[in-house]
């Protein structure tokens, strides 16, 4: 059989090639986060020192605000970000107005598009002292509120502009599970008398049941790393306190501040707590729910 | 009455999306000072074309262009090819190894080496500071592997058997007969690879220093969030000098400029990924 194919496995060499040298590698390469990591003498040739930098960023003054920044923001975010989505696809589900359902599904599948920085400026522009919101609020005899630089604003601003930008197309896909959901069931529910919303209750939510509990745990797998781009875009020297995450840090000591081998510490500690997360999730999704990602 | 509360609740929904869309392509066209004022509810005010005019005299803006339309093009050609390359033996129920081939890709979704060991890798390859740091790293997405790996195994296996028969090879039929029925999948993945690469930023700010090579996303990022923290400083102090409001109006324009693109093909491009989402959720 491998023989025969033989040309299936050149075709596959060089993604495979690919996944090896930028995916794999790196992985092989996080063990500077245990050594004393110097350029020239190279990963393999630098010095081992154990769990120095593990030990230095866990007693570090920033380790607390880091992490409940991170876990907050992503709770948070998985708290309002993920049901919306399951809403607004049984609402859409309910429109019997064809033109109106693709007017309204058009228009929220819009923001899906709009780059990250485009929206992050779109805040900035929307949500400033001068903003249309703060001139809205005014109305109300509201003070001005400059949102992007008030920690106490950071973590509502973000999720609530997730939620503006994802919610249309975070619902197709339980659209998609909703259209799958037999007929028949409906039938056989009207004509033992149920309404339309116990409808929803008792046949709709329990058919996208499974595909709930896969998002959930995909997203959940990822609770540690939150959409690092974006919160690096709406952060800065006035917002700190609330917006600095384990990610900006990594970049901000990494990247910028050259410390490799103590961020890639601190990126592995992110990494393996994603993991176990994923691990402990799945586990109770199979028990609970028969539902699992493996 | 049920009825009539879903279609409130949408209108309301739908309301707040557009909303902030209409808001900023109306700013773009009004004159800065009566958006500043607050006049601005809907429809232009004072309706110009000034700050178009300046978003397009500025350089930054043409390289940024030009850059992105390259780094889109190329990335999508060669994220496109190696994804159908891995996919389409993972389709095949007889390719030796395909499970183990699948943990190879899949576990990569879930840990990774992370943004340090990655930055080294592409700096001991020498390719900081050129293109390829753009475009190769996030080269293949495993989620799109599998939503192309799921399209091809719902072509019927017969059809290979029988080109089998008349002694086509693997690589023939690939390119002769299940490319051309694949259309539907492969213009989401041009759609879906494309929009993301238009809209990356991130592996450039770490990776280029030169400015030349910029692409559109870290010009908009120096223009709109960048130079706002101090130009909010600025304005709130009600210094409303002809400046100020210059650039205040070119952040408008700006947004609209570099989501052109997108707004012009949305249109065309949207029972594509509709299509393209429902075969990567249906059979996962």
């Amino acid at each position: 059989m491998i023989k025969r194919n033989w040309d299936l496995y050149l075709l596959v060499l060089p993604v495979i090639l690919y996944f090896l040298i930028f995916k794999y590698y790196p992985m092989y390469g996080v063990q500077i986060a245990f050594k004393d990591f110097i350029a020239v003498e190279g990963i393999w040739g630098s010095q081992w020192i154990g769990f120095d930098h593990f030990v230095r960023f866990f007693e570090s003054f920033y380790f607390e605000r880091l992490l409940s920044n991170t876990i907050g923001l992503s709770l948070y975010n998985l708290a309002i970000g993920f049901p919306i989505p399951i809403i607004l696809a049984l609402l859409i589900n309910e429109i019997r107005i064809k033109k109106a359902k693709s007017f309204v599904q058009t228009v929220t599948y819009a923001p899906h598009f709009l780059s990250t920085v485009v929206v992050v400026g779109m805040l900035f522009l929307l949500l400033s002292p001068t903003g249309i919101v703060n001139q809205f609020l005014s109305l109300f005899g509201i003070s001005e509120t400059s949102f992007m630089t008030q920690p106490e604003w950071f973590k509502t601003t973000y999720v609530f502009s997730g939620v503006w930008q994802q919610m249309g197309w975070s619902s197709i896909i339980y659209l998609a599970a909703l259209a799958g959901i037999d007929p028949q069931l409906h039938e056989a529910a009207k004509i033992d008398g149920a309404s339309r919303l116990r409808r929803i209750w008792h046949v709709n939510l329990p058919g996208i049941r499974s595909t709930i509990i896969i998002l959930l745990i995909l997203q959940t797998g990822s609770i540690v790393s939150v959409g690092f781009e974006k919160v690096f875009l709406m952060q800065n020297q006035l917002n700190m306190e609330a917006s600095d995450v384990i990610a900006t840090h990594i970049y901000r000591t990494g990247i910028a501040g050259a410390q490799y081998s103590y961020s890639a510490a601190i990126g592995l500690f992110e990494s393996v707590i994603n993991f176990i997360l994923l691990v402990i999730v799945n586990y109770t999704a199979k028990k609970t729910s028969q539902t699992s990602l493996w | 009455m049920f009825g009539i509360g879903v279609y409130i609740i949408i209108g309301l929904i739908t309301l707040i999306v557009l909303y902030p869309l209409v808001y900023v392509l109306s700013a773009s066209f009004s004159d800065p000072g009566a958006v500043l004022r607050g006049e601005l509810w809907l429809f232009p005010i004072d309706p110009t074309l000034d700050s178009y005019s300046r978003v397009f005299q500025n350089e930054d803006i043409w390289t940024g262009f030009r850059n992105t339309f390259l780094y889109t093009t190329l990335g999508t050609a060669l994220n496109l090819g190696l994804s159908i390359m891995i996919a389409y033996p993972l389709s095949r129920r007889d390719f030796y190894g395909r499970s183990l081939l699948t943990i190879f890709l899949v576990f990569t979704m879930f840990f990774s080496g992370g943004m340090v060991p990655t930055y080294l890798l592409v700096r001991d390859l020498g390719m900081l500071n050129t293109i390829w740091a753009v475009i190769v790293p996030g080269a293949v997405s495993v989620y799109n592997v599998i939503i192309i790996r799921t399209f091809f195994q719902n072509i019927p296996n017969e059809l290979r058997e029988s080109a089998d028969l008349d002694g086509c090879s693997n690589i023939q039929y690939l390119l002769k007969i299940l490319l051309p029925l694949s259309k539907p999948v492969i213009a989401v993945m041009i759609l879906f690879y494309g929009v993301s690469q238009w809209n990356a930023f991130f592996d450039a700010l770490i990776y280029l220093t030169n400015r030349d090579l910029f692409p559109l996303q870290l010009f908009l990022r120096e223009m709109l969030i960048q130079g706002q923290l101090s130009d909010m400083v600025q304005v709130s102090d009600s210094t409303l000098d002809a400046h100020a409001l210059t650039v205040e109006g070119i952040k408008y324009a700006v947004v609209i400029v570099a989501s052109l693109p997108m707004l012009i093909l949305y249109p065309f491009l949207q029972r594509f990924f509709v299509k393209g989402v429902m075969i990567g959720s249906i059979k996962g």
